[in-house]
């Protein structure tokens, strides 16, 4: 068994007197695709943002490659790539000049840069594209060129910060195909997402709301274990008023569209559905199927969150 | 420090440049512009003073005076007067700003040898004006006493001035424009250079590309050094060209050492550059980081570093202040060797201030960019 590429133990970031970051613990091992999961400030980026030495942690203590981010910040730098949310592409140079750049400052001697441009032309699609300048390229093409920027000197880890925002999802799959490519070359990846399908791409995946993480698994494992409520899909007519409806009922605990459907977070029960055809007979609203399901990553995220909430 | 990565900077930095001529091309010809409008502007010999005369002598020599006064380019003879009491008049009217009254027997005394006076009435309302149209007129009226030779000279030649509140603060000897065109030189290369820097760095910040060079294995020195390269070579393009323009449109002399003056210009070009960078090391917005290296380098080095206002005139404490700003020795170093072609044998301790000033300020940038947000 190999050292993890990456422990993170009681790691926190203050902010005056805010928390961006309660005292989070996980590890990932080499090769994992791990990611990180949770709505808009939940602190994903500033969990990476530690791990890059972007950002000094106020407590707890951060390893990869099993160097301390703090202490030996110049020995973490040489080991990691780092994309970030907002690109770090220079817009006004071209795509060629950015790759040089980036090979230049992390020292990639000009022989082996050739080849890994070479490389990242086959791996962005961007041949005959290199001479034009980054901000002329499509989004899709910048995220990838960005990508290329990152691993040009073949990190050990990197680090992606919502590398597919904004990204078309063709662009997308490419990107996830390199770094299933990355993980097989024995590359760890830590990326945070709020897709939810991406979520399930990861091989482990890490639940953050309000700084803290509440849960940890396989997204399998994560939607396949056992919860305290069911959730109950519905098709029905008018599902505006059946969602006004359920949530006023008293044993639904949430309710939102999916689709063109509802699902229902209703407490664990044989009766769940039939509790819910109740409430919408109730309020008048035909309805022409309520089953359980098993749930989706977003109703398990949601269940969490909502269990979190509660808990505090 | 790695070389590899240092050039890396420098030659991301120099296409920047390139990628914008436009700016570029403001950088590069915004010097020579602002010398050549302030050159101009700003210049303290005056052509054309208007001057009235009244001569109630109407003699040979009255007229020979009068004659040499504005046969030169300094005085025009703008008004002949009736009466003494018209040149008040004159003056108020803003029609003349000199007034020359001569005695009814000039030539009569200056043939017996008596002590003869000519009255002079000099507006000043603009001190400076009259400060300077008074040491001509001294001076000529001297001259063409002097011209008339020891034979004539009999008696002296004195007049009394009428001119409120005159105080002389150039210094004469030299025609003004080579004291003021080297001036204008610093302070346009202060400027520019703090101007250049000033964007580099926060640039980066506000668009986020700086947590490229932050998780890169980059350091603070390389950053700095790396961005200061490329501006330096475009100060020295500068350079070049305001001493062109300096030395053909302004024929400002270089009487001293060009070497020792291009070597020390570069340590000044340095700790503008630096002065700069530490700008925007250390501001959030280019808005902000061009406001701060432009009101604070150009006011401050106008008034503060004996451009016009010599320091040796500024309170104590002042003068100490004003030491750490490097244009004041750059100052007296450009003026001294292309004025007086001093050399570094005088000019050590003011070249020994400079290059501290320049370690000082580029070391505080790489202190000041720090490797975490």
């Amino acid at each position: 068994m190999t050292a993890p590429a990456i422990e993170v133990s009681g790691l926190t970031k203050r902010f005056g007197d805010f928390t961006a970051v309660e005292s989070v613990s996980f590890e990932v091992a080499a090769g994992e695709v791990f990611g990180l999961l949770g709505p808009n400030g939940a602190g994903k980026s500033t969990i990476i943002r530690m791990l890059c030495g972007i950002l000094l942690p106020s407590g707890g203590e951060g390893r990869v490659g099993g160097h301390s981010v703090s202490r030996e910040p110049e020995a973490v730098r040489a080991r990691i790539g780092y994309m970030s949310q907002r690109f770090s592409l220079y817009l006004d140079l071209t795509a060629e000049e950015n790759l040089e750049f980036y090979g230049g400052i992390y020292g990639v001697a000009p022989e082996r840069l050739r080849a890994r441009m070479e490389w990242a032309v086959e791996m962005t699609g961007l041949r005959g594209q290199l001479m034009r300048l980054a901000g002329e390229l499509p989004a899709g093409w910048r995220q990838r060129l960005a990508l290329c920027c990152a691993l040009l000197h073949e990190p050990e880890v990197v680090f992606l910060d919502e590398p597919t925002a904004g990204v078309d999802p063709i662009s997308r799959r490419r990107f996830w195909d390199v770094i299933y490519d990355l993980a097989t070359a024995g590359v760890t990846s830590l990326v945070t997402t709020h897709y939810m399908d991406e979520a399930e791409r990861c091989d482990r995946l890490a639940l953050i709301y309000d700084g803290r993480l509440i849960a940890l698994d396989r997204p399998q494992e994560m939607k396949a274990a056992p919860r305290a409520e069911v959730v109950v899909e519905v098709e029905c007519d008018d599902p505006g008023r059946a969602l006004a409806a359920l949530g006023e009922a008293p044993d639904v605990r949430h309710a939102r569209l999916h689709g063109a459907r509802l699902h229902a977070h209703v407490a664990r029960s044989e009766q769940a559905p039939a509790r819910v055809r109740e409430a919408l007979a109730g309020a008048g609203v035909r309805c022409s199927r309520a089953s359980i399901v098993e749930p989706t990553m977003e109703d398990v995220f949601v269940s969490l969150v909502r269990e979190a909430e509660e808990q505090r | 420090m790695s070389a590899g990565r240092l050039l890396a900077l420098a030659d991301k930095e120099m296409r920047h440049l390139l990628r914008d001529p436009r700016s570029l091309g403001v950088a590069l010809l915004l010097p020579v512009v602002l010398l050549v409008l302030y050159g101009y502007a700003i210049n303290f010999d005056l052509k054309q003073i208007p001057l009235a005369v009244y001569d109630p002598d109407r003699s040979r020599e009255s007229r020979d005076l009068v004659e040499s006064l504005t046969r030169g380019e300094h005085f025009r003879l703008a008004a002949v007067l009736a009466g003494p009491g018209e040149a008040e008049a004159a003056l108020q009217r803003r029609q003349v700003k000199v007034a020359l009254i001569l005695p009814e027997k000039f030539a009569a005394d200056l043939a017996a040898g008596r002590a003869t006076s000519v009255q002079t009435l000099v507006s000043g309302a603009d001190s400076l004006t009259a400060s300077i149209s008074l040491s001509y007129l001294e001076a000529m009226l001297q001259d063409w006493w002097v011209r008339r030779g020891p034979a004539a000279s009999g008696g002296s030649l004195e007049f009394r001035r009428v001119s409120p509140q005159v105080r002389i603060w150039y210094n004469e000897d030299l025609a003004s424009v080579n004291f003021i065109i080297p001036g204008l030189v610093v302070v346009i290369l202060m400027m520019l250079a703090a101007l250049l820097t000033s964007q580099t760095v926060v640039r980066e910040r506000e668009q986020g590309t700086i947590e490229g060079l932050v998780v890169s294995p980059v350091t603070g020195s390389e950053v700095v050094l790396g961005k200061l390269l490329p501006y330096v070579g475009v100060a020295l393009a500068d350079v070049a060209l305001v001493a062109a323009a300096g030395a053909l449109l302004f024929h400002v002399p270089m009487r001293g050492d060009a070497l020792l003056l291009l070597a020390l210009t570069l340590v000044y070009l340095c700790a503008a550059l630096g002065a700069g960078m530490l700008i925007s090391v250390h501001t959030g917005s280019q808005q902000v980081a061009f406001m701060l290296a432009f009101v604070g380098t150009l006011l401050p080095t106008i008034l503060l570093t004996g451009f016009v206002f010599p320091v040796s005139s500024m309170p104590k404490a002042l003068q100490m202040m004003v030491q750490l700003h490097p244009a004041t020795h750059f100052m007296v170093i450009v003026r001294a060797v292309a004025l007086k072609g001093v050399g570094l044998g005088v000019l050590w301790p003011r070249a020994l201030a400079l290059a501290a000033l320049a370690a000082a300020l580029l070391g505080a940038s790489i202190k000041g960019f720090k490797k975490t947000l």
